[in-house]
This record gives C-alpha cells, structure tokens and sequence, in this order.
C-alpha cells in the first residue's frame, strides 16, 4: 500500500468528521463531548469543554442562539439538543476554567479598532498567545451589556475584561480612524484589526473585506464584526484574530483554512433506531440540574461506527476503519520489530458487510486481502495462520479425495455436478443422495470433487489459487465443458471468476427444474434462513434457495441482517482458522441472531451456525433426509479428522458404487489399531492434530524403536514431524494396538534432531 | 550463548526406551524461522532423544512461535 492509497482509504471513512453541531457552530465548540458530561452531571468538565474553545467563554456561552441546533440530526427524532440552555445552566454553575498560563510573550503587538463582541474575541485569542494587545474603545463591551433583556448577570464581563488585562490587554479610549491614521497605527503595531460594529469603515479605501481572511486593501489591517449574532461576531473576531498572526509570521494566509466558517459535517449517523424525544422545555429562569441533565442525555452522541455495530471482528480490535487502515498500513512498512496488525489483517472475515453498509463504502476485505497478499509476498505471512486450512485444501484436491468423471456409463456430460469440499465433508450422504437424484433426470450429470480454491484466495497465496484453479479449468475441458452445478454459494462464486467461459449455475435452481423427492414435498415447518454472505450480491441465488424450500412446504422466516445484509458464520475468509477464539465469538453472535429454528445452504455455514448453538438445517438436509442418521437439524459439527474421512469415503463409495472399480488399499499407518480417549479427541480438535498425523507418529515409532517410556504406568511418548509441525503422542499399548491418551504439537524444532 | 531453564520441561521418570536411559536435562538448540535459542530440555545421554513435554508446547513455546512469526 502507497501513502496515497492510505489516504484514500482514511477518506472514505467518515468516523472521525466532527459531529453535526460542532460543525455548524461557528466557534466548533465540541458539542458533543459538552452534551455527554452535562447528561453525567458534571458540570465542570463540561464547563471546560466550553472554555477551551469559546473566546469570553462566561459571555458567550450565555448569549450564543445556537446555530448549531439547525444541524442536530436530533431534530429528525423529537427535536435538536438544547445546547444554548445548557451552555447557559453550565456558566451559572459558576464553572471555573482551568487558569490560562500566560504564553510566553511574543514581541509582536496588535492593535484593535472598537470592543464588541469581535474586537473582545479577537483581542482574547491574540493574548492567550502570547501577543500584546492594544484594544481602544469607549466602553469594551458595552453593546452587551446595554442590551436590555441581557441575560449578562453584574460582573460577568468585567471578570473577563480583568482577566484580558492580566493576560496583556490594554484598553484605551477610542481613537479617531482615518486612512492616514491607520496608517500610521500599521507603523507602530504589526498588525490592525477593526472591529466595525463599532466604527465606521467607510471611506477609509478598505474595500470588501476577504471573506475567508478578513484581509483589506491595506495589508495588515483585518476587518471583523461585518455580522448581527453574537456568536458570528466572535467567529469573526477569532477569524481576523488568526489572520493577524499569519500575517505577522509571514504564513500563508489562506492554507487549511476552509473548514473555519461553519460547514456541513461529512459524518454519517443512523438515526433509524433512536427513540424520538421531545426537548426538555426551558422554564423561564432556564434549566436546573435535573432538566440539564435530561436534555444532555437526549444527545445521541452522533458518531458512525456502522459497520462496527454489525461484525464482530471490527468491534474486537477496538476501533474503526480508519484507524485499521493505518495500523495496516503501518504494519507493512515494518522492517525489523514486531508487526503488530498480523491478526487484525488475518481475522477480517472478507464478507463485505462492512462496505454494504458504510456510507463511503470502506472495504475491510479489499484492505485484508492486499495486506495478505503483500505478507505473502514479502514472506512476512506468519505460518501458522493459514497452514492447516491449505494442507486441507491439498488434501481435498489430492489422490485421496478429488474425483473428476462422467456419470457412469456416459461418454459425455452436459452437467458437472460440483457439490464443494465443504459439503462432502460435513454431510457426504447429502452429496450421494443429491447425485443419485440428479442423474436420475439429467443422465450425463459428471461430478467433480475437489476444492474451489476459496482457501488459497483467503489466504492471500496468489500463485497456490491459481495452480488450484487451472488444474480445475484443465480437467472441466477434458470433460467437454459442462454446466458447472453448484451446491455452495462460495464455490459458484469462485468458480465464476475463474471460469468466464462456463455456465456455472446453483444446485437450487437445477433441482426445482428436475423436480423435488415426492417424499419431502409438504414438509410443515417455518426457519429462519441464513443467508451465506457468498451471496450478498447474488440475489437470484438467495430467490432460488428459498424457491426450492418452499417448493417442499417450508415457510421462510426473514431476519432482519439477511440478503445483502446478512451476516458471515465466522469461517469467512479462513477467520477461524486464523484466530479461532474470535471466528467461535462470531459463529456464537450470528447464531443467537436469528430466532427460531434456522436453515442455510452453504455447509460450512451450517456446521458454524451449529457450532454457535443453533439447531440448523442445510437445505440438503431437508432434501435428502436420512432417518437413520437421526435428527439432522441437531447433529454436531463433524470434526477435523472426520471431515477428510468424509471426503475420502465418499470418493471411494462412488468409485465402488457407481463405477464398480476397486478401492485404494488402506495405507499402512491406517491399518494400526489405535483408539482415542474421549477427552484425547477433544483435545486433538482444539490443537488441530489429525487422527491420521497421530498414527504416523504411532507408526514411525513402530518401525524405529524410538519412544519414550514411564515406568511406573506403562506409558510411552512418540514424536514425529512429517512437515512442518512436530506431534507427541501419549499412548499405552493394548494387546494388538494402541489406546491414546494425549497429544500436543509445536512448530519450533530441536535443531538438527527428530523433533 | 545463555541456556535458558524451563520449570515446565520437568520429565521425572520418563526414559529413553530403545537405550534403556534415563532422561537428564542438557542444553538443546531449537530453532524457529530464523531464531535459535539455547533450551535446557530433558534428553537421553545416549541418543539424544529430546523430549518436549505438553506444558511447554503448549505454554512458553507456542508464545515465542507467535512472538517469532510477527517478528
Ligand atoms: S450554542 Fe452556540 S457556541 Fe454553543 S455549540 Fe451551539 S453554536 Fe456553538
Ligand atoms: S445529537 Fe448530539 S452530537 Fe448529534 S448533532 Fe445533536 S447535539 Fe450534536
Ligand atoms: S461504516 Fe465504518 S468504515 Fe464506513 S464511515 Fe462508518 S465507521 Fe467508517
Ligand atoms: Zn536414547
């Protein structure tokens, strides 16, 4: 990723924009944050919100009229936030801002032209830095404090005049303003600035003042109060405030300057689920405690987050986005130390949520992928994060399981039925049954069983998917190029991509076309679907899903995050082989979800779902039911070493079954008579050690004499490392075989030695 | 190089079954992508059959290895 490409992406989430109110307040005071502690009753803290950002904070923040209030995306849902009256209840709690420490001063002085509310502010600001003022006016505020409904109690402004004076203000008696006369003040100051409520600039050869600088004719001498509200005064003010110290720095003066006036904020906020709320009325003597506190509270602290609120992996890592972006972003340019966004790039679930629902359609996936393609690349790519996923994937695609024919007796196909390694691990009765079916009414139905490459593509290994997929491409050639019959939303879409050129279809819509088993039809149930998130943009895939369900009498519940915004399982984009803790946190939320009983039609899907709690059908399941099998909506998640036994016993039932060829001999380390403790198998599932890694650790131990032994208890200990990962086995002997107890692995290797 | 101990590679009465050994602790060399630390492991003195108990593979070990590959 180039810098550029960062930036790009930072641009399109929209999470850190300022909140509606602080953008269209004219000072971009934080309302927000302001809003937040007046709910907690800290006043304060709110108090300090208000000082930080206000010039004459005590008199602004109780004459301001809130402009701000017009952008409150509250007012869709009862009405704006109040933020003048509470601003108002804030400054009568007598809040003390933290005491300004004088700035250093500078050795420049500025001269300021009249006191209202946009000479104060601008003369505020200028002290706080550190810059001599020189304010003339008759009476500094007396506007404000003439107005007859002021709601300015006794002292308030003196109090900040005073304060002004101790920070370097000096207030002198007004002078006459004339060209010459400004001139001459330019002579003796660095700068000028007029404030024209109070003065006159007529005639003075000024022109229009600029409207993003203040600046005039005569360079240096700005121009502030051209406003009525109090509040665009002091904007004003703090505008030519700034230009003052540009130009006397000899910065440019209109550089990053285009969010000063208010502006409408970038921010998204979706009010769809917020309550509507009336304003707490404001009783005439304003707020007290209890009515500031509620009306803080109605503030829906606006911020985006959209995504986050719907995937889990986005809210696990803490933040948004943006900030992954970077993290990412920085993570790559890592040369020596630790790459600390590893996991956050290996844990996105690649469903594409996310740019669904973001307003500026952010893709975490597209960022993951390319991150893991580059950690590939560089050989960055830690090993244990996808290395079981693709020996499986080897494995679906080797001797033992893949499977490349016509229909038996046929010298053609017209259809290649592509059932996917997912579902012929998890239910490859399911497969047999749906085969069975098919040739029934589409006699030159080839099948193929392998994997669609989904893995590879995962896991960022460019050149591993496109082997996969040209050895895939080759042997649909050699079938005649056939219709491609998909039974997983992954595989189609895989498959899809890879092959332009072939019709690739859904199984769904094929069996409605052959007809559905008579003895399913008038099944009497309602679930709840699960939509695979392969199928977020493929809404006839989803159409014939459901078409087929009900064809055979299910009533189909939608839920709410279903179609294109349905939620991954937690296998996406190999998540739970990457970080399992989190890919199980996923499966368990999207399962909790969904009401009801559910059915899906990507197995991989269901045997997450399952795994998250849920009773959940595949829509094969329903199909092709097995009542020996029991209840199938309640079965457990085959486990690994299971799901390769399906796999190969599938191949090898079709070749005995359908083509009447022998099957392979067993290997030698499957002829060893080993059995598992219960609590052995669980512990084999968690640390992904597979049945057969534990009998050819069994079996080398055999042939070399190499074991380890406990006296006391019979127990022996063997080691072996086919690859790249060393197993341990605890076993006893039993007669003619062997019963395990215990086995553990690890990468790391004794150099030079066995394990 | 210094030998690092680990309480968790304790492998009392366990021995080298093709030697007839008993396993004593003794520096190993272990290595992982490009890293090589120096482990005192219990080993039989005759073969040099290592043995890695469970609670290091799974503790100490497996944290390095994750520590190793975002190295
Ligand atoms: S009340 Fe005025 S000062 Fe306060 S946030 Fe709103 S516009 Fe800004
Ligand atoms: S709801 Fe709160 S944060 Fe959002 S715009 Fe209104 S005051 Fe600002
Ligand atoms: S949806 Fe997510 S990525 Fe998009 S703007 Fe909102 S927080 Fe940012
Ligand atoms: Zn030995």
């Amino acid at each position: 990723m180039e810098q550029a490409d960062l930036r790009k992406l930072e641009a399109q989430c929209v999470q850190e924009e300022p909140p509606f109110c602080t953008a269209a307040c004219p000072l971009h005071v934080d309302a927000r944050a302001f809003c937040s502690l007046m709910g907690q009753g800290d006043w304060d803290k709110a108090w300090a919100v208000l000082a930080r950002t206000l010039p004459l904070p005590g008199v602004l923040s109780r004459l301001c009229h809130g402009p701000c209030m017009e952008a409150c995306v509250r007012s869709a849902k009862g009405g704006a936030i109040n933020i003048p009256a509470l601003e108002r209840f804030c400054a009568e709690q007598g809040g003390r801002a933290a005491r300004t420490i004088p700035m250093p001063a500078k050795g420049k002085r500025v001269c300021v032209l009249g006191g209202g509310l946009a000479g104060l502010s601008a003369a505020w600001d200028l002290v706080r830095k550190g810059i001599r003022v020189v304010l003339h006016s008759e009476r500094p505020g007396l506007d404000l404090a003439r107005e007859g409904a002021s709601p300015l109690p006794a002292g308030v402004l003196d109090a900040e005049l005073e304060r002004m004076v101790r920070l370097g203000a000096d207030f002198q008696a007004p002078v006459a303003m004339t060209a010459e006369s400004l001139q001459a003040l330019l002579e003796e100051f660095d700068a000028v600035i007029v404030d024209c409520a109070e003065q006159d600039i007529e005639g003075l050869g000024l022109g229009e003042p600029d409207t993003m600088t203040l600046g005039t004719n005569m360079p240096g001498v700005f121009v502030a109060g051209q406003c009525d509200e109090h509040v665009f005064q002091a904007a004003s003010g703090r505008k030519a405030a700034l230009s003052a110290e540009r130009f006397m720095q000899g910065a440019s003066m209109v550089a990053g300057r285009e969010r000063e006036d208010p502006y409408p904020s970038k921010l998204f906020t979706n009010v769809d689920d917020v309550a509507e709320v009336a304003p707490e009325p404001v009783p005439e003597q304003g707020y007290d405690a209890q009515q500031a506190r509620a009306e803080g509270l109605r503030c829906i602290r606006c911020e985006c987050l959209e995504c986050v609120k719907h995937c889990e992996y986005l809210a696990r890592f803490g933040s948004y986005p943006k900030v992954y972006a970077r993290q990412i972003y920085n993570n790559q340019s890592i040369v020596m130390g630790t790459r600390q966004a590893n996991t956050l790039i290996n844990s996105c679930t690649m469903c594409g949520l996310c740019e669904e629902l973001c307003p500026g359609d952010f893709s975490m996936e597209d960022l993951c992928l390319q991150a893991r393609r580059e950690l590939v690349e560089q050989g960055n790519m830690p090993p244990s994060a996808h290395e079981f996923a693709l020996r499986d994937m080897h494995f679906a695609n080797g001797p033992d399981c893949a499977l490349a024919r016509h229909a038996p007796g046929e010298k053609t196909s017209t259809h290649l039925f592509f059932p996917g390694c997912q579902l012929t691990a998890s239910r490859p009765a399911a497969v047999r049954a749906a085969y069975d079916h098919l040739r029934a009414h589409i006699p030159a139905m080839g099948i193929m069983l392998r994997c669609c490459g989904a893995p590879a593509h995962w896991a960022g290994r460019t050149r591993e998917y496109e082997r996969s997929m040209d050895e895939l491409r080759s042997q649909w050639e050699s079938l005649g190029r056939p219709a491609i019959v998909c039974a997983c939303p992954t595989c189609q879409g895989m498959l899809q991509n890879a092959l332009p050129a072939a019709a690739v279809v859904d199984l769904w819509q094929v069996l409605q076309g052959a007809g559905v088993p008579e003895s399913v039809k008038g099944a009497d149930m309602e679930l709840t679907v699960h939509d695979p998130c392969t199928t977020r943009y493929e809404p006839e895939i989803r159409q014939q899903a459901r078409g087929l369900l009900q064809s055979v009498g299910v009533r189909v519940r939608e839920a709410d995050m279903s179609g294109n915004l349905t939620e991954c399982c937690g296998f996406g984009g190999l998540l739970a082989e990457a970080n399992p803790e989190l890919g199980a946190d996923v499966a368990k939320r999207r399962a909790d979800s969904l009401p009801g009983e559910l059915v899906t039609y990507c197995a991989m899907c269901r045997d997450m779902l399952a795994k998250g709690g849920a009773r959940i059908s595949h829509v094969l399941d329903i199909l092709f039911p097995d009542p020996s099998a029991g209840d199938l909506a309640a079965r457990p998640a085959p486990g690994y070493s299971r799901r390769r036994e399906n796999r190969a016993h599938l191949r090898e039932g079709l070749l005995t079954d359908l083509w009447r060829e022998p099957g392979d001999p067993p290997k030698p380390y499957e002829e060893l008579a080993v059995s598992f403790t219960e609590a052995c198998l669980a512990t084999m599932e968690q640390r992904r050690i597979l049945e057969s890694d534990v009998r050819k650790t069994l079996l080398r131990a055999r042939e070399t004499g190499r074991r380890l032994v406990y006296a006391q208890s019979g127990r022996y200990r063997a080691v072996f490392r086919p690859v790249a990962v060393t197993y341990w086995v605890e076993f006893e002997e039993t007669g003619d075989g062997y019963l395990v107890h215990n086995a553990w692995c690890h990468r790391m290797r004794v150099a030079g030695g066995a394990a | 190089m210094s030998v690092i101990r680990v309480p968790e590679a304790d492998a009392q009465g366990w021995s080298c079954d093709a030697c007839g050994e008993p396993l004593v602790p003794a520096p190993v060399d272990l290595e992982y992508l490009d890293s090589r630390f120096t482990v005192e492991l219990p080993r039989c003195a005759k073969c040099g059959f290592v043995l890695i108990p469970e609670a290091l593979a799974m503790g100490k070990m497996l944290e390095v290895e994750k520590l190793l590959e975002d190295k």
